[in-house]
Parts: structure tokens; C-alpha cells; sequence
């Protein structure tokens, strides 16, 4: 056990340089001000007063709304996929994984940018609804798109641990509540769905936090106006040069999302 | 008694192999059945065909005058405890037993009465609450035969039930089952492997083989009087010799000619004798039938395994009593302990 020790100490002093520095740093700036010099900072709590403007409230309901959407339409198309997934024999099952996965190879900005060349004004999906005799319609720069680019970069987030959970699951407890009287449907909402809740409550916590932190979605699809909780701190970091406002808003963030995780773990063991 | 379950030519194939070939077979009221074969024998699959997981190929099962062998598992008035208990990870003792009535959507009141009454059958009263993951092998064993109860089926299932429990334990579990199944008055089938528990426990014993019966009997029928080499080698230990029946009543083997009680059999037929080893008794050796020199002697704990060694073969036998290794031995046995069975494949 000793030298297993050893192996992992460079990763330990990696995870310091990478993690724990930065968020130390990120912890420092959110409760000071004065730039981003460390010279003459100043401890203060001005950063958290400003974001009660009501203009970043806003933004935060924005990108929770935007955050559940996405998580919500997520699982209703990934459950049954997962499941659909779940019932075929193993070989199949793993091809079908990989083509769920496959998108998630391709780098996120240029399946975003195709999906410009779908919705925007003068694409595909105008012109083939022109030729069709139908009107345009105007999804680009909308929520409608924000939302497409979020659920089609997430859904596999959400199928993956439901899919994990649902073949983990011992078969033989289908057959037993079928033995005791349960049809197909009270089977499904009294045993599968209820022992897949670890790999729903996996699912819909990782698409959550990745879509409310999201910024490049929502920059792309929602046009240079769109802001969510990312763009803001994007922003801040890269435009407005207030480092320390821009932590203060990380700060927060990483809390909530902390919290999020509590409540559902409880959920989870109650559950 | 009236029958039950008749189960009308049975056959049932898995992608290219045949693992049932044609099962015939009655079960009646309030018996206890037991299903009796090495492993892939297919009295696990039989009973999978009567639960409803598993559509046969061809045949009948019927169920009360019946045909039940498409109709779904949740339709069947049968119940079945699970190898591994199958018990619900998420539900509580109560909400596991429960889970039946539950579906039948009956009063919460009744449901309450019928689980404590179960939970008193199989003596897990102060069980309730308790989650069932946290239990020993034998109480979930006892939650999952209560499931199944609470329900009153008219036949319970039992799929190799006691194969998880130490052997102390399945002793215990084995008398309980008999217990209960005397209590709740109902038909069990059960599927085992062990040649010991099917004796102790049934009041018939099926003996399969390669998806097919070899005999179904009573247990002393069974032990007694096996129809052939196969039921003899896998219901205890035997020694079977190939003999020749001169006539009724008169068979040869090692060129000596026994009296015994079979008939029927074809003058001069090929035969195979069964001689338990406990009924070969060792005198002196001009008393013997047979005569032989003693070549091991094992102590057992009750009694000792002898080898005897004679001029055609070796025979194995079980005393109380100690023979010195070389000692020149006769060997006798009653009319009634030759047991003649028709040579198999014939």
C-alpha cells in the first residue's frame, strides 16, 4: 500500500496547483476589492451588495429557468431512451451508447455553429420549410435556441447514468413484482423507475449545473444580448477586467450548486 | 385429491438447445412437490414454464381445467419465492409483503392485519420497519416466502430456496416450510438439487434428467425402488451391478443366482440390480453369497465405508462395525434389498 501512496502524490500536488489555488484565489477576490492586483487589496463585502441589483437577480432566475428547462426536457427524452437502451441485449446496448455519445467527440463550438447553419434566419431548416410552402420561422437568438443547443449538448449527461442504473438493476425484481400480481405499467413505477432514481438524480444534477453555468451556448444561440449567469461572469473575467466582482458571482454559484447537491444526496438516500 | 396443475407434453428449446422433452406430469391439492435433478436438468425451467416467465414451445399447462400457458405471470393465482429472494431493495419488511395487496389496492387496514399475521407465520413480528438489505440470509429468506404467502396462492413456487443458507440453517428453514406449508394448507412445488432435502420434505419427488422425468414417486418409493441407474446414482449411494432376470423372482449377477421380489421383467432379460450399500451385510466367508477381501474402510462419523473387493467388481458398504484391511469376507443381503431396474436406453 505504501508505494500505491506515492503514486498519487503528484497528483495530489496537481490538484493543488489547478483546484485548490484558484479557488482559493477565486475566494480571496470575491471578499476584496482593488483590482486585480494583490498588493493593496481590501477586504470588503461590496461585491455580494451589487449583485443585488435587481439586474443580476434577473439574470440568476434567467439561468435557472433556462437551467430546469433544459434539465426537464433532458429527462423526459432521455428516460425512455436510456430505458428503450436498457432492453436490448448487451452487445446492442453498447453500439447504442456509442451513438449517444458520439456527438460528445465532436467539440462542442462546431456542433453549435451547425446548429447555426439549421435555425438561423437564411438555413436549412428555413429554406427546406420555404420550399415546403410554409413561412420562416424565427427560432435564432431566441430561448427556443438556447434551449435546443443546451438539451442536444446534454442529453447524453442524462442518459448515460440513467441507462447505468437501469442495468445494474437485478431482473429477477421485475419478474418478482410480476409474480405478485403487478402489470407491465405498475411494474415500471413501482420497481424500475423507483431503484433507477441514484442514476435520475446523477443525471439531472450534472445537466443542471452544466447548463446553468453554460455561456457559450447561450452566447452563440442567444445572440451577444443573451445573458446567463456564465455570460456574466465571462464578462466580468475577460471585458470588464472586475475580477473581483466576477468571483463574487463564481463564489456564489459554486454555493448554490453545493447546496443542490445536498438536497438532492438526501433525496437520494430517502429516496 | 383432485389435481391442480397438469402439465400435458412440455417442450421447451433455448436457440438450438432442447432443455425440456416433453414433461407430463399431475400435481394435486395441497401437496408438496419437489422437482429433483443435477443442475440444467430443467426443473428450474419447468417451474418457470407454471410461474409464467417462460412461454413453452409446445404442451398444456393446465390450471384448474385451464389453459394458463399464455396467460401472464400477474394473472396466475401462483407464487414464488425467488433462489435469491428477489426481495425490493427500497421497500421496508412491511412494504415488501405488502407490495401484493398493495397492487390489489385493498383496504390499508386489511392489508396491515394480513402482513402481521404473515410476519407471525414466519416469525419475524418485531421485523416491521427493518430495511430488508440489513437482514441475514434466513430472515429475508422468511420475508420472501411471506411475500409470496400474504397473497394466498393456491400453489407457492420455490425455486431452490434454501441454496443461499449454511447448513444448520436449512435444516431449521426445511422444517419450517413443512410447518407451514401443513399450516397454510396449499400446493408447493420446489425445485432443489439436494437429493437429502427433496427426501425430508416432499410428499413427491420428482427425479428429472436432461429435460426429461425419470420417476416420480414417494420419497421411500424413490429411495427404495429406482427405475434406473440415473435415479439410483443420484438419490444416495449404490452399487449397481449389470444382471441378467432368469425368470420372476430369480436374478443372477457375479454368476450367482439370488432370489429376489421383482417380476414382470422379459425371461432373460438385461437388468441392472441396485444394492444399497446399507443393506449388504458382512459375515464370514463361508456364510457369503459373495466373497470378497475387504480393500479400504473410511470412518464416516456414523458409520464405516468399506470397499470390498470380490472376483467381478468392488462393492461398497456401510456398518457400524470394523474390518481390518486384507480380511478374506462373505457378503449376504435379502431378497428385498435386490432392487431390479430396466437397463437404461431400453
Amino acid at each position: 500500500m505504501k508505494h500505491l501512496k506515492n503514486i498519487i502524490r503528484p497528483y495530489i500536488v496537481w490538484s493543488i496547483i489547478m483546484i485548490v489555488v484558484p479557488l482559493l484565489l477565486v475566494f480571496l477576490y470575491a471578499f476584496t476589492v482593488g483590482g486585480n492586483s494583490l498588493v493593496n487589496i481590501k477586504f470588503s463585502f461590496d461585491n455580494f451588495k451589487r449583485f443585488s441589483d435587481i439586474v443580476y437577480l434577473e439574470v440568476f432566475i434567467k439561468s435557472f429557468r433556462i437551467g430546469l428547462l433544459t434539465t426537464a426536457i433532458c429527462f423526459v427524452l432521455g428516460y425512455p431512451l436510456a430505458y428503450i437502451i436498457s432492453r436490448f441485449k448487451e452487445s446492442t446496448q453498447s453500439i447504442l451508447i456509442l451513438f449517444v455519445t458520439i456527438p460528445m467527440w465532436i467539440n462542442m463550438l462546431l456542433r453549435t455553429y451547425a446548429w447555426i447553419s439549421i435555425i438561423s434566419q437564411n438555413g436549412i431548416l428555413n429554406s427546406f420549410l420555404n420550399k415546403l410552402g410554409f413561412d420562416s420561422i424565427n427560432i435564432m437568438y431566441t430561448d427556443t435556441a438556447v434551449l435546443i443547443g443546451l438539451v442536444c449538448n446534454f442529453l447524453p449527461l442524462m442518459v448515460i447514468p440513467i441507462h447505468t442504473s437501469l442495468t445494474k438493476m437485478d431482473k429477477t425484481l421485475i419478474e418478482a413484482a410480476h409474480d405478485l400480481g403487478a402489470n407491465e405499467v405498475q411494474t415500471f413505477f413501482n420497481i424500475t423507475f423507483k431503484l433507477s432514481m441514484p442514476g435520475v438524480i446523477n443525471g439531472v444534477f450534472i445537466v443542471f449545473i452544466t447548463s446553468i453555468s453554460a455561456f457559450i451556448i447561450p452566447k452563440l444561440l442567444g445572440g451577444g444580448q443573451y445573458m446567463l449567469i456564465g455570460n456574466i461572469i465571462e464578462t466580468q473575467f475577460l471585458h470588464v477586467m472586475d475580477w473581483n466582482f466576477g468571483s463574487a458571482i463564481s463564489l456564489i454559484l459554486i454555493v448554490i450548486i453545493i447546496a443542490i447537491n445536498r438536497v438532492l444526496k438526501k433525496f437520494d438516500l430517502e429516496g | 385429491m383432485k389435481k391442480l396443475i397438469q402439465l400435458k407434453n412440455l417442450t421447451k428449446n433455448f436457440d438450438d438447445q432442447q432443455v425440456l422433452k416433453g414433461i407430463d406430469l399431475n400435481i394435486y391439492e395441497n401437496e408438496f412437490l419437489t422437482l429433483l435433478g443435477p443442475s440444467g436438468c430443467g426443473k428450474t425451467t419447468t417451474l418457470r414454464i407454471i410461474a409464467g416467465f417462460e412461454e413453452p414451445n409446445e404442451g398444456e399447462v393446465i390450471f384448474d381445467e385451464i389453459d394458463i400457458a399464455k396467460v401472464p405471470p400477474y394473472k396466475r393465482e401462483i407464487n414464488t419465492v425467488f433462489q435469491k429472494y428477489a426481495l425490493f431493495p427500497h421497500l421496508n419488511v412491511f412494504d415488501n409483503i405488502a407490495f401484493g395487496l398493495n397492487i390489489k389496492k385493498m383496504d390499508k387496514s386489511v392489508i396491515k392485519e394480513k402482513v402481521r399475521r404473515m410476519l407471525a407465520l414466519v416469525g419475524l413480528s418485531d421485523y416491521e420497519y427493518r430495511d430488508v438489505t440489513l437482514l441475514s440470509g434466513g430472515q429475508q429468506q422468511r420475508v420472501a416466502i411471506a411475500r409470496a404467502l400474504v397473497n394466498e396462492p393456491k400453489v407457492l413456487l420455490l425455486d431452490e430456496p434454501l441454496g443461499a443458507l449454511d447448513a444448520k440453517m436449512r435444516k431449521e428453514m426445511q422444517a419450517e416450510l413443512q410447518k407451514i406449508q401443513k399450516e397454510v394448507g396449499i400446493t408447493f412445488i420446489y425445485v432443489t438439487h439436494d437429493q437429502e432435502e427433496a427426501l425430508t420434505m416432499s410428499d413427491t419427488v420428482v427425479v428429472m434428467n436432461q429435460g426429461e422425468i425419470q420417476q416420480i414417486g414417494t420419497p421411500v418409493d424413490i429411495y427404495n425402488e429406482p427405475e434406473n441407474r440415473f435415479v439410483a446414482e443420484f438419490i444416495g449411494e449404490s452399487n449397481i451391478i449389470e444382471a441378467v432376470m432368469l425368470k420372476d423372482l430369480l436374478v443372477k449377477f457375479d454368476d450367482v443366482e439370488f432370489e429376489c421380489v421383482d417380476k414382470g421383467f422379459k425371461k432373460k432379460e438385461e437388468v441392472e440390480v441396485v444394492l444399497r450399500p446399507e443393506d449388504i451385510n458382512i459375515v464370514k466367508p463361508e456364510k457369503g453369497k459373495l466373497k470378497g477381501k475387504v480393500k479400504s474402510i473410511v470412518f464416516k462419523g456414523v458409520h464405516y465405508e468399506i470397499i470390498v473387493e470380490t472376483k467381478y467388481r468392488e462393492y461398497m458398504i456401510h456398518t457400524t462395525d470394523f474390518y481390518e484391511v486384507g480380511l478374506k469376507v462373505g457378503l449376504v443381503f435379502d431378497p428385498e434389498d435386490i432392487h431390479v431396474m430396466y437397463k437404461m436406453g431400453n
